[in-house]
């Protein structure tokens, strides 16, 4: 398994969510979002100077900061 | 009288479907002890009146933040529950609909952008999906008022649902996706062209292109629909009232009186712009020069909001306004400062900490120009060129990057990384623009306006008294020898305390260079906002972080005021 945070993905990678570290609170608003464990994403857009991240998870993008990204966990597919 | 709730993630066309239901009584309303506005209305339902209210939108039951509060607290007024849930986020929105259904109250699901959710090759097994929930589900398209006819007819079948209850947040996502497998089905669909576009959106570099293009294509608009009202709807009116004004200068005669109704007279005739008067230019500046541009400025920023494209523009912009102590949030609270500074210092409330508010507020009050102080950058550098009026938007851009980055520095606190939700592009419903922009105008000639009068009154009843000529004659000579400016501008400079916009009409006669006009310009937008920016400044602030706010104005503006000078003469 490939498995890191989602902050190291590249621009174009896709990868599956294998958890979620951090509060509960932090797990409930990514959650909420859809981004949970076992969803596909694809990294859309890494920002520079550690800017923001842009995934698209079920159709969707979401922004996402790089902190946050940091404690997502995802195996990204080869 | 029954009230029934609308409640939904954000996004799901939820105001939409609201404007559908209503007519034109709606009310924006402050959550009480919140900052928080949602909006209420009216409608007869099956010849019965009864309340809507549409919730901010919230994701879950459980809140995370002001709004979200809000949206739960809704729910004990609510005797029916109208659910909405976007067809193509299905599962997402469940999360909601499965908490909703817990509450033990009627409810109803209206399953939006359905047409959306065919078009992605979605398919939806409604039958289905109403025998799990045991709630009636109404497919909508709130944008073409499809199915809308047949959720209202619907809304006495929203019953309580009987299915057992589930334990704990582990148990409701398992749930969400047992349901979600059963009823849907989707159709495997390649990357389009238009995907590649809308991702590009998003991107390092197309998306700054992007970015730039629209605030182009944006300020564009505010200029081509503000002309269009002044030249089809102000002027013809105003040329109208010349005639009643007139007589009534001829039967006033000279005296304080006249000086304060009409003002003075130019080369014999009333100058809307000139003249100083309560009747003609206290009505012409708020209403001839800066509401038609208001309009204008809400309604493309209406039309920016429901486009989708402003999470997209906060995502790009995020690397910068983080530099500031803000994050990409931050573009709205100066979004909304073009137009008028108060709700832009207002927009700031939705920002995470107390330094990000602060530093917003203040960035907002003290760099970003709203429409009165455009309209007076235009009105007095019109008629030299561009340059000039590109040197005073260059330097207020300078200000702003570098009092941010001071003010990050210095204010203690945290900024939070962004998390945005980013819906896809829409078009932007006719109706629900037309809503928006007419609340915004509505708020602004019930709040704004009435301070934008008094501050010519009070500006007036000053002159004539000769209290503005008086403190002129103290101040003068350090105007002249800081900012290089005559003293006969100095009246100006402190009428600007109360209406920046007035400004315009006693710098004009003055026959000033244009580098002069340039630093009376910058420095009056710099320094104190007007006097209802102010107020609000207060409240927001606090008599503290205000003081330490004001402090900044002031040095902004002396120091600014002072390097153009050298620069510029």
């Amino acid at each position: 398994m490939n498995e890191q945070s989602l902050a190291l993905l590249k621009q174009g990678d896709t990868a599956t969510i294998i958890a979620l570290h951090g509060g509960c609170g932090f797990q409930h608003r990514v959650r909420s979002v859809g981004l949970k464990e076992g969803k596909l994403l694809r990294m859309v857009a890494k920002h520079h100077f550690a800017g923001p991240l842009v995934v698209e998870v079920e159709r969707r993008h979401i922004t996402i900061g790089r902190g946050m990204a940091q404690k997502i966990i995802v195996a990204r597919a080869l | 009288m029954k009230t029934i709730l609308l409640i939904g993630d954000p996004n799901v066309g939820k105001s939409v479907l609201f404007s559908r239901l209503m007519g034109v009584d709606v009310i924006a309303s402050n959550y009480p002890g919140t900052t928080v506005d949602y909006l209420k209305g009216r409608m007869n339902l099956h010849g019965e009146p009864v309340e809507i209210l549409d919730a901010p939108g919230t994701y879950s039951l459980e809140a995370t933040n002001k709004a979200e509060e809000v949206a739960v607290s809704l729910l004990d007024q609510a005797d029916v529950i109208v659910n909405v849930v976007d067809a193509t986020s299905l599962e997402r929105c469940l999360l909601l609909t499965v908490e909703l259904l817990e509450k033990r109250k009627p409810v109803i699901v209206a399953l939006n952008m359905w047409d959306e959710a065919q078009h992605l090759g979605i398919h939806i097994d409604v039958r289905e999906l109403e025998n799990i929930l045991q709630v009636p589900v109404v497919p909508t398209v709130a944008i073409t008022a499809e199915g809308i006819k047949e959720l209202v007819r619907r809304l006495d079948e929203a019953r309580i649902s009987e299915r057992p209850r589930l334990e704990g947040e582990d148990q409701v996502w398992t749930e969400v996706g047992h349901i979600v497998r059963k009823v849907q089905s989707v159709a495997h669909r390649h990357h389009s062209v238009w995907d590649r576009l809308s991702d590009a959106t998003v991107q390092s570099g197309t998306g700054w292109l992007t970015a730039l293009g629209v605030l182009f294509a944006l300020f564009w608009l505010v200029r081509l629909v503000g002309e269009g009202i002044i030249r089809y709807g102000v002027e013809p009116v105003f040329d109208l009232y010349r005639l009643p004004v007139a007589a009534l200068s001829g039967w006033l005669g000279p005296g304080f009186l006249h000086d304060v109704l009409v003002g003075t007279l130019i080369n014999g005739k009333v100058d809307y712009v000139q003249s100083m008067g309560i009747l003609t230019t206290g009505l012409f500046v708020p209403f001839g020069m800066v509401l038609p541009y208001i309009i204008a400025f809400y309604l493309a920023l209406a039309l920016l909001e429901d486009s989708g494209y402003l999470p997209r523009l906060a995502t790009v912009t995020d690397n910068v306004f983080h530099k500031l102590g803000l994050h990409g949030h931050g573009i709205i609270p100066v979004l909304l400062g073009l137009g008028c500074n108060v709700p832009g210092v207002l927009a700031a409330r939705t920002l995470e900490t107390r330094k990000q508010r602060f530093i917003a507020a203040t960035l907002v009050s003290v760099t970003v120009p709203c429409m009165a102080q455009s309209a007076m950058i235009f009105g007095v550098l019109g008629h030299y060129g561009a340059r000039y009026i590109l040197l005073v938007y260059g330097t207020l851009s300078a200000v702003f990057i570098l009092l941010g980055l001071v003010l990050n520095k210095t204010a203690h606190g945290e900024c939070p990384e962004l998390f945005l939700d980013i819906p896809p592009y829409r078009r932007p419903s006719l109706l629900a623009v037309t809503k928006k922009t007419w609340m915004r105008v509505r708020w602004f000639v019930a709040e704004a306006v009435p301070f934008l009068f008094l501050g010519v009154v009070v500006v007036n009843i000053l002159n004539a008294l000769g209290i503005i000529e008086h403190l002129a004659r103290h101040v003068a000579p350090f105007m002249q020898c800081w900012f290089g400016l005559p003293g006969a501008a100095v009246p100006a400079l402190l009428a600007g305390f109360l209406r920046k916009d007035l400004a315009v009409g006693m710098l004009v006669p003055l026959a000033l260079s244009p580098a002069q006009l340039t630093i009376a310009v910058t420095v009056l937008t710099l320094y104190f906002p007007c006097v209802a920016a102010f107020a609000i400044l207060l409240k927001e602030l606090g008599v503290k972080d205000m003081l330490k706010a004001a402090l900044a104005m002031i040095l902004t503006a002396l120091l600014v005021g002072g390097i153009l000078r050298l620069v510029l003469m």
